[in-house]
């Protein structure tokens, strides 16, 4: 155990920047996709932090970079105190025990000639946690009841299981190798509205059963808001919002936060028959040539002309309430 | 004024391997000029192929329209040759789908596409339709309208793809617009871009619109009337405003109830509907939402209810009146 308070994944100037190369044999770099590009952010054990933003936004790549299944061209990722940005091989395997992951897509994560038993024993396997089948088979149907699935199910494949009981699946092979930390990366977006709230109540039972800590990734802003304790705002592969969910949802101060948040429309005819809105403007800018200074300002209704020249650093504008907006004071 | 659409008993089947699906199983539904009606429902609930049926697109085998009545515009669609139906699709019945990249032909310019639609459908001559296109891409926000109308499907982002397949739909002026998740593919901002753009063209022109969708939220800022559907039928219809504040199906009420929603405190705990979708092979003769349901009593299980009600607030559930009183106390 670290010492209370010190922030379990701490994350420092990541950049995750992809190149673009021409031609087949002589390979030239041409550009880059700054699909991440220098953020910031902790994550406090036991907490779950929100990552919300549009497509492209780099959310997922920030995701990708904390489980190494990327290497980042920048920054620091300091897992409980050690830099896991920067390991090897035989390193990662054994991170990979305390981090797991929950992909978006329950019919494409899950292999489907295996039994759901065996891709749930699979890293238990490939881990050598418990060379003992009869004991991995106990442990299957046990993970397969704490995610809320009959035993029954470890002979089945995945076809003959519906959209929330595949995620289940999914949840409890991540669960498999008791992880502390888990990349939620659009764990309930794919599941039909009657079922995404099964499989939230799921994530938060098991927070609390197993002291879990979540990155959860989504674009669902009513579902983070639930979820989160925390939660930072991505446009463009920078950080522009972060902030106690109450606070960032009761009081958005960064005008894309506020765009966002206007955008979703309210399930109550009444309440949307006395709002107007006018969406914001434009379309997110390509991440190869985003634009000079603030990246949201050709789309800000606030944006004034030094907002062309410099970019915005994330700074403290109210305790624990961090944004990066020049004309926020 | 007569209904824009009268869709009667419509049955709409499905041979698959697993056995056959009644993916539409008896549903009657009416679409007045100008008004804009949602299909909400799950994946599997029909809601789709409902819609998909009154364009005859049911992909034939394995689908087919076994039983039922679609009237529009006074004519009987089921009985148009496919050649007077291709003159309806596009023409006064417009399409929207939820992905513009798979509805556009990435061969040809987006110029073409809409131009073909205007010769086909309107009789112009070249220089007529390429006006008009122009006209449409102001209409639909696309600024630079000659140079977009050279580029291709993949030059453009998902959003202005979805502006391109809104100005096909209302090119040819018509009566009723068909958008099938038309904005599920897109982000937020983009989304709601998309639906206001929507919104705005449907009264400037008044078009009526159905508009299919998940997403409980667009049907409540968007529709006048909502059709709930599950397991392929209709559960619950009637004016947006009554459905949400006084459901009377237990599914509905279950539905509004499990979303988080922004406009209110954080609650607890979500309170989800418990269960799984149903199996649609294996449906027996009572109500389908039966096994989820809190309200269940033994006549589900023996027959399916009826969509009935008073006025035009209609729900399919034997106990829909303790439900709608249930409902009202919790709100």
């Amino acid at each position: 155990m670290s010492a209370i308070g010190r922030p379990l994944l701490e994350v420092r100037g990541l950049r995750m920047h992809f190149p673009i190369t021409e031609g087949l044999v002589a390979r030239k770099l041409v550009g880059e996709v700054k699909a991440v590009d220098g953020i910031d952010f902790s994550v406090r054990r036991g907490e779950t932090l929100g990552l919300v933003g549009e497509s492209g936004c780099g959310k997922t790549t920030t995701g990708r970079c904390i489980l190494r299944l990327e290497r980042p061209t920048g920054g620091e990722i300091l897992y409980d105190g050690v830099d896991i940005a920067r390991m090897e091989r035989k390193e990662l395997l054994a991170l990979r025990r305390r981090i797991q992951v929950i992909f978006q897509d329950p019919y494409s994560s899950l292999n489907p000639r295996m039994k759901v038993g065996d891709i749930i024993a699979e890293p238990i396997k490939v881990h050598g946690i418990e060379p003992d089948a009869a004991k991995r088979t106990a442990r299957v149907r046990e993970l397969l009841s704490v995610c809320g699935l009959s035993p029954r199910f470890a002979d089945r494949y995945p076809h003959e299981m519906s959209g929330g009981q595949r995620q289940r699946v999914g949840i409890a092979r991540a669960l498999a190798l008791n992880p502390e930390f888990i990349v939620c990366d659009e764990a309930v977006s794919a599941l039909d509205v009657s079922i995404q709230a099964q499989v939230v109540n799921l994530l938060e039972d098991l927070r609390e059963q197993f002291g879990l800590t979540y990155l959860f990734i989504a674009h669902d802003l009513s579902v983070v808001r639930h979820l989160c304790q925390r939660v930072a705002v991505m446009y463009l592969g920078r950080i522009v919002e972060l902030a106690d969910g109450d606070e960032l949802f009761g009081n958005p101060l960064h005008p894309y936060t506020q765009a966002l948040l206007a955008a979703v429309p309210v399930p109550d005819p009444s309440v949307e028959m006395h709002r107007t809105f006018r969406p914001v403007q434009g379309e997110v800018p390509s991440p190869i040539n985003p634009p000079s200074g603030c990246v949201f300002h050709p789309r800000c209704p606030i944006a004034v002309e030094g907002c062309r020249r410099e970019r915005p650093e994330l700074r403290e504008a109210r305790p624990g309430h961090f944004v990066a907006c020049s004309e926020v004071r | 004024m007569p209904p824009l659409l009268v869709v009667n008993d419509l049955h709409t089947e499905f041979r698959t391997g697993a056995g056959l699906v009644r993916a539409v199983d008896g549903i009657s539904y009416t679409v007045d000029p100008g008004e804009t009606v949602a299909i909400v429902g799950e994946s599997g609930s029909g809601k789709s192929v409902s819609a998909l049926s009154v364009l005859r697109l049911i992909p034939d085998p394995p689908g087919r329209i076994t039983q039922g009545e679609i009237r529009f515009a006074g004519r009987d669609i089921m009985q148009l040759t496919d050649a007077e139906m291709r003159e309806v699709r596009g023409g006064d019945i417009g399409m929207v789908f939820q992905e513009p990249m798979t509805s556009l032909n990435p061969v040809l310019t987006i110029g073409r596409q809409i131009t073909e639609t205007l010769e086909q459908h309107r009789g112009m001559d070249r220089a007529a339709a390429h006006r008009r296109a122009v006209e449409l891409l102001g209409l639909v926000g696309i600024a630079d309208a000659e140079r977009r109308l050279k580029q291709y499907p993949h030059q453009l982002s998902g959003g202005m793809r979805q502006r391109i397949m809104i100005a096909m739909a209302v090119a040819c002026d018509p009566k009723l617009i068909i958008a099938d998740e038309p904005t599920t593919a897109l982000d937020v901002t983009i989304q709601a871009q998309i639906l206001e753009l929507m919104k705005e063209l449907t009264r400037r022109l008044n078009v009526a619109l159905i508009i299919i969708t998940h997403n409980l939220g667009v049907v409540a800022r968007y529709a006048n009337r909502v059709n709930v559907m599950y397991a392929g039928r209709l559960v619950e219809s009637g004016p947006a405003a009554e459905v949400y504040h006084n459901p009377r199906h237990p599914y509905t009420m279950a539905l509004l109830r499990s979303v988080p929603r922004l406009d209110r405190p954080r609650q607890e705990r979500l309170d989800p509907v418990e269960g799984q979708p149903p199996d649609l092979t294996r449906l027996d003769a009572g109500c389908a939402f039966r096994p989820r349901c809190r309200f269940a009593v033994d006549v589900c299980a023996m027959k399916r209810p009826p969509l009935e009600g008073t006025g035009n607030h209609l729900a399919a559930c034997f106990r829909s009146h303790e439900i709608e009183r249930e409902a009202g106390a919790a709100a």
